[in-house]
């Protein structure tokens, strides 16, 4: 695997026509770290994740990688989504290919997809169409496809955000797992605080739109020794519900009075 | 208040109906049997619309004497080609139309212009242009074709997920790569219910291209029965056109359960 990008954020503006959405937003991520980005709905978490990763355009600032990846790299920037956007018409195996096919010749494409349905557990669904899939697996899928292009920075849009509690705390764990054996740099969006701190450990917290750094929180703790019960965990999630709480119910009302 | 007391009536089912191929030829079957009884019994005149059996004769013979094959034979050609011509380029058009901003507009103007115009009434200028030969009957197919083609694939494509294009944007796909790969499969399924109406469309149209100017074809064969007011051969060949919408909407159920095994 890639030993991850340092990704720089330097007064990262961005606007849709008059309504300014985010503004000077200031961020490292340090290689093989897990950024993760809160803050209330509407808050730009998504759009900042969209600028990081190349599919928006900001309307000022500027996103810069830094570092060196691996020669079997194929897609630095990698994204996994929150509607896990497999393609319905491939089977697991063809949506993990999906990349792979274009650039790696057929037995290398082969076993690099073998190799990651087996971290991933799905090598006996290899075959099935997604619409055959639970969300978890659906989302592992999401998440095969992406550890199959050996990425140096993981994108993560609300990627749990789609499954039910089980499930969530289930593939949460697995998150973990892998992130700390692919020790990729990861920004990773949520609303769920507890997710935030079981996995991150630069948090990054949002104001309300226009969304601007509010707070930096960092947890220290590897990853791997964090459980959801820990006390010290729990008192950062109180204290970042305290930072976002005013935040949250008034996005809340904006959204209810907003025009339709 | 009003008091409720007893089971829950089950009010889930339905809405998902299934094809059943006894229902369908039974239906068929049924319809000639009647039609049969009716020219039988004199309810029908058969001077104007003769009984199944004497269609069926009458078809016989035509195969026997090799006179449908040779009528046949180059309505198939014409079909083939000015179909294929017509799907080729107007799933490319479709694509274009679905994809670059640049040729939505114009080409959908153009498309909207030309649509409406009966393609019957360009048969005339289509062969001040093409000749009497092939080409103003494939040509009058392939512009049948086109259009409706143009539509149904520019509607796929527009309800292609953006999220599953932007999906291939980041991880790095080219544009080739996402139409290829994203955008054509997905648009797949409303090129194919297109198929089912452009083949229809394509039959008519080749039927009234040959009525015009074709020394041999269904068409012309139809039309030649007529004048003779050879009521027989004029109902084999239209019973030859239906069976041939038959077969080419088999053909597209084939397709589609191959294709589109993932829904």
């Amino acid at each position: 695997m890639s030993d991850g990008l340092r990704l720089v954020l330097r007064g990262v503006c961005h606007a849709y026509r008059d309504l300014s959405v985010l503004q000077d937003i200031e961020l490292v991520a340090e290689p093989g770290e897990v950024l993760v980005l809160v803050g209330p709905s509407g808050c730009g978490k998504s759009t900042l994740l969209g600028i990081m990763g190349g599919l928006l355009s900001p309307s000022a600032g500027s996103v810069r990688v830094e570092g060196a990846v691996a020669e079997d790299c194929l897609n630095p920037l990698t994204y996994v989504f929150q509607d896990f956007a497999l393609l319905p018409w491939r089977s697991v195996a063809g949506n993990v290919s999906l990349v792979l096919e274009q650039r790696l010749s057929r037995a290398d494409c082969a076993a690099r997809v073998a190799e990651v349905l087996t971290l991933t557990g799905l090598t006996e669904f290899a075959r099935a169409w997604p619409r055959q899939l639970s969300g978890g697996m659906r989302q592992r899928v999401g998440i095969a496809r992406a550890l199959a292009v050996r990425p140096a920075c993981l994108l993560m849009d609300e990627p749990l955000s789609a499954l039910d509690a089980q499930t969530r705390d289930l593939l949460l764990e697995e998150f973990v797992a892998l992130i700390e054996r692919a020790r990729t740099t990861t920004v990773y969006v949520t609303h769920n605080l507890a997710e935030a701190v079981r996995l991150g450990q630069q948090i990054v917290v949002l104001s309300r739109r226009p969304g601007r750094v509010r707070e930096v929180v960092r947890i220290d703790r590897p990853l791997a020794g964090r459980s959801a019960t820990d006390r010290d965990l729990l008192q950062v999630e109180t204290a970042l519900w305290r930072m976002i709480r005013d935040d949250a119910v008034a996005a809340e009302r904006e959204i209810e009075h907003a025009p339709h | 208040m009003r008091r409720i007391d007893g089971p829950v009536r089950f009010r889930g089912g339905g809405f998902s109906p299934r094809e059943r191929f006894w229902a369908a030829a039974g239906t068929l079957i049924g319809l000639v049997a009647l039609w049969q009884l009716g020219c039988t019994e004199g309810v029908i005149p058969t001077l104007f619309l003769p009984a199944p059996v004497n269609i069926a004769v009458e078809l016989w013979h035509l195969t026997v004497s090799g006179e449908l094959w040779i009528n046949l034979k180059p309505s198939l050609e014409r079909l083939a080609i000015g179909w294929s011509v017509g799907t080729v380029f107007g799933i490319g058009m479709g694509l274009a139309v679905g994809l670059w901003s640049a040729l939505r507009s114009p080409g959908m103007a153009v498309v909207s212009a030309l649509f409406p115009i009966p393609k019957i009434a360009l048969v005339p200028l289509f062969i001040i242009w093409f000749g009497i030969g092939e080409g103003s009957k494939i040509v009058t197919v392939a512009i049948g074709v086109f259009f409706p083609t143009v539509i149904a694939t520019a509607g796929g494509v527009d309800n292609v997920p953006r999220s599953l294009i932007r999906m291939g944007q980041s991880f790095g796909l080219s544009t080739g790569a996402i139409v290829r790969k994203i955008v054509l499969p997905g648009a797949l399924p409303a090129i194919l219910s297109g198929f089912r109406v452009t083949a229809s469309i394509a039959i008519v149209l080749l039927v009234a291209a040959e009525m015009i100017g074709a020394e041999h074809g269904i068409g012309a064969f139809v039309l030649s029965a007529g004048n003779l007011y050879d009521t027989d051969a004029l109902m084999a060949g239209i019973v030859v056109l239906s069976v041939l919408g038959l077969v080419v909407a088999w053909v597209i159920g084939l397709l589609e359960r191959g294709l589109l095994a993932w829904r």
